[in-house]
């Protein structure tokens, strides 16, 4: 699915009162003082759906943002807890919302003619296909080990074309280049130190999670631009 | 036949449920690539592996 540039952004800060004081020119104008103009032109087509709006996907979306990716799909069912802020993308104004419009906000602020599309939803088995099927890239940002598992499954066997981008193994403050990216299967990327989990004796923080956050924003800008290879 | 890139000699062939519960690997935490192609949990049973067979098992752990 490729989707070039909408007018939601402008729509949105219409909405919003015309509080956006950025042109939707201006931002493009910004970026390609930053990119070639090929470079801009795959990555403002280009659409990523990111499952999961934790400590993985929410700085995932806020960095794909900040890049100018065209379409961001953003799925999660939670709300917005304190235990989040010490390493997810809210604030406290966020406390007790959805992560899919408390997000949608965030990005609005970095980016607002960026698209976003959010579903409040338990991604499950049963639903995972109909959601991400035609995206031609999905982030994957869960907790736990059997949903990772289960959203990598389910997606690689029924989204024919759909390359994910899993995070595993992010947890502690062990050294920071334990963090990599491998390309584990045809279309599966995997970040992360690949062992240490979130158990009683660890913990989950910043550093790291946004470490592993990073090389799975990189490894879906590679591919927006072409580059395959790890 | 090769696992995670390591050859391993295999008298005969096993189901894929046989051999991830003898690498120690958790069904509910993988996902596993068989000569290529994903293999749905569903066939984790029925599905035997050998010979000449390239197997990439990929598990997770918690945290996100």
């Amino acid at each position: 699915m490729q989707i070039g540039n909408s007018p939601l952004g402008e729509a949105r800060a219409q909405r919003e009162g015309n509080s956006c004081p950025v042109t939707r020119e201006q931002l493009k104008q910004a970026l390609l003082e930053r990119y070639s103009p090929w470079m801009y032109e795959k990555i403002s087509s280009g659409s990523v759906a990111i499952a999961g709006l934790g400590g993985l996907g929410s700085q995932i979306a806020v960095m794909l943002a900040r890049a100018g990716v065209g379409k961001l799909f953003l799925v999660d069912f939670d709300k917005v807890e304190l235990t989040n802020l010490n390493r997810q993308a809210y604030h406290i104004g966020h406390l007790g919302r959805p992560k899919t419009e408390a997000l949608a906000e965030i990005l609005a602020q970095i980016n607002p003619y960026v698209e976003t599309e959010a579903r409040t939803e338990k991604v499950t088995e049963e639903n995972a296909a109909a959601l991400f099927r035609g995206y031609p890239i999905l982030c994957e940002g869960f907790d736990r080990p059997e949903q990772k598992a289960m959203l990598v499954n389910t997606v690689l066997a029924q989204c024919a074309g759909t390359i994910v981008i899993s995070g595993s193994g992010m947890a502690g403050y062990g050294p920071a280049n334990q963090i990599v990216t491998e390309r584990k299967m045809g279309r599966l990327y995997l970040c992360g130190d690949g062992r240490t989990k979130l158990d009683a004796g660890t913990c989950l923080m910043a550093p790291r999670v946004m470490a592993c956050a990073a090389h799975q924003a990189n490894a879906a800008i590679r591919l927006l631009l072409g580059e395959e290879e790890v | 036949m090769v696992i995670n890139g390591k050859e391993r000699e295999m008298r005969q062939q096993v189901s894929l449920a046989e051999l991830l519960g003898q690498e120690g690997f958790l069904e509910e935490r993988v996902a596993v690539e068989l000569n290529g192609e994903i293999i749905p949990k569903a066939a984790y049973g029925s599905t035997l592996v050998g010979g000449a067979d390239r197997l990439e098992v990929v598990s997770f752990v918690g945290g996100g």
